[in-house]
């Protein structure tokens, strides 16, 4: 078995660590740097809990091992506030619309939506619901999180 | 739901990821995408003693034509393969597939190499190397060896991939396009789920409208990809009429061998198949023929 430093940037801050090469990215991000935003479901890439941006697209962070990112860079769920600590406008609209209850699989919705809006600044209600294809919630039945996304990205368009 | 644990390398050539793989023994395994590997090893159903990373190696990851194949490196990604505008317009019913195969952030990590490799009864890209029969280009210390698609499948998440080989390539046949066409069908749970069944086909009409070349595949309902060689006998040179395909596809239940689980029973998935079955060569009929698109 063997053991690693591994250096990543995490929401544009350098971070290191030691781990087992066994240890996933998602476990390293909360155990050993105290990311704790990001969440861990199923630990076997079913619920997209624990997706994260990894070099500007998004992954699931439970599907690779810590060692694997070494160098590279992502964003969690904690990087998406604004330079105040504030809401960002998707985490504001989600607030809005109600689009969660219990909040477990908000990181991930919010990462999954948040890679959406940059790509498609304009989506349908089938392109949203492709792109939280792979998240799973429990409470909302995901008409409110839909929603959300639809109304930031009309914010967005009558801001730009 | 933690892996058992294990030595990690991480190599920048095929060479070096060859020589790891020789050093290591049977238990070293290669690891790009991990979007199987990793869920298996969380489960401990695999418990390999060395992964070798091939992340960093440039050399396996691209797309490119060459003469009637389309060659994927094996490390490129699901999602930059379902992107490239050479596979929608070169080989569209690999496109198509692709788009069933998990979400976006599992095709963001998952790469071709790996579905093939992985060998999933169910899963699409092994599907359509079945169909096409594909040319599968593995290497290791000993040399590089091309494998194809039909020797390759040997059973579920089994392939004759020898312990030490590392598999580069995949070379898909460009059939010519005209009056060809493709169909792929597939009922799973949900969207992006692991297909119950799934079939593909691709066919090239004559100028009268007949079938001169057929190909047909089911996954699903047999341990491996399976090629539908009978039906495809049966239905050449025959105006591929919705009556005849029917037929054709009804002699299937002795060559498949469908397994019952929590999601579906082994008769669900047999009936599901053959009507895949039908539907995919339909649609490659139709989109032959210029009338689906």
């Amino acid at each position: 078995m063997s053991e690693h430093k591994i250096t990543l940037t995490v929401n544009g801050r350098e971070m290191s660590g030691y781990a087992e090469a066994r240890l996933t990215l998602v476990d390293f991000l909360r155990d050993v740097l105290g990311q704790t935003g990001t969440h861990i479901g199923c630990e076997h890439g079913v619920c997209g809990a624990c997706s994260i941006v990894l070099d500007g697209k998004p992954v699931r962070s439970c599907l690779m091992y810590a060692v694997m990112a070494d160098g590279h860079e992502m964003t969690t769920v904690e990087g998406l506030e604004g330079p105040e600590g504030e809401l960002s406008p998707l985490q504001d609209a989600f607030w809005e619309n109600h689009a969660m209850q219990c909040g477990y699989c908000t990181p991930g919705m919010l990462i999954a939506t948040h890679t959406l809006l940059q790509d498609n600044p304009d989506p349908n209600e089938d392109e949203i619901r492709e792109a939280i294809g792979g998240n799973l919630c429990r409470c909302t039945g995901y008409q409110q999180i839909v929603e959300a996304v639809q109304m930031t990205a009309k914010k967005l368009r009558e801001a730009s | 739901m933690k892996a058992a644990p294990f030595d990690y390398v991480r190599v920048s050539s095929i060479d070096e990821a060859c020589q790891a793989l020789a050093d290591g023994g049977e238990d070293a395994r290669i690891i790009a995408g991990g979007q199987t590997l990793i869920p298996l090893m969380a489960m401990r159903l695999a418990r390999p003693t060395l992964l070798i990373d091939i992340n960093e190696v440039d050399d396996l990851t691209g797309i490119s034509v060459n003469g009637d194949n389309l060659v994927i490196k094996a490390r490129t990604r699901q999602a930059d393969t379902l992107a490239s505008d050479v596979v929608k317009e070169r080989l569209p019913i690999l496109a198509d597939a692709l788009s069933h195969v998990g979400h976006t952030q599992t095709r963001n990590r998952g790469t071709v190499g790996g579905s093939l490799v992985n060998a999933d009864p169910s899963a699409e890209i092994p599907l359509i190397a079945q169909t096409l029969d594909a040319t599968i280009i593995a290497q290791s210390t000993r040399g590089e060896r091309t494998i194809a698609a039909g020797d390759f499948f040997e059973s579920a998440m089994a392939t004759t991939l020898a312990p030490d080989e590392c598999l580069t390539a995949v070379r898909f046949p460009i059939w010519p396009a005209a009056n060809t066409g493709f169909g792929f069908h597939e009922v799973s749970i949900r969207d992006s789920d692991f297909a119950l069944a799934a079939a593909a086909a691709q066919t090239t009409l004559d100028s009268n409208g007949n079938c001169q070349r057929l190909s047909v595949a089911i996954c699903g309902a047999s341990p491996a990809a399976l090629r539908l060689s009978i039906v495809e006998e049966t239905l050449m040179g025959s105006d591929l009429n919705d009556d005849a395909i029917k037929t054709a596809c009804a002699n299937i239940d002795d060559l498949i061998d469908p397994q019952s689980d929590v999601h579906a029973d082994a008769a669900y998935r047999g009936r599901v198949a053959k009507v895949m079955a039908r539907r995919a060569i339909s649609d490659a009929r139709d989109r032959a023929k210029g009338e689906l698109v």
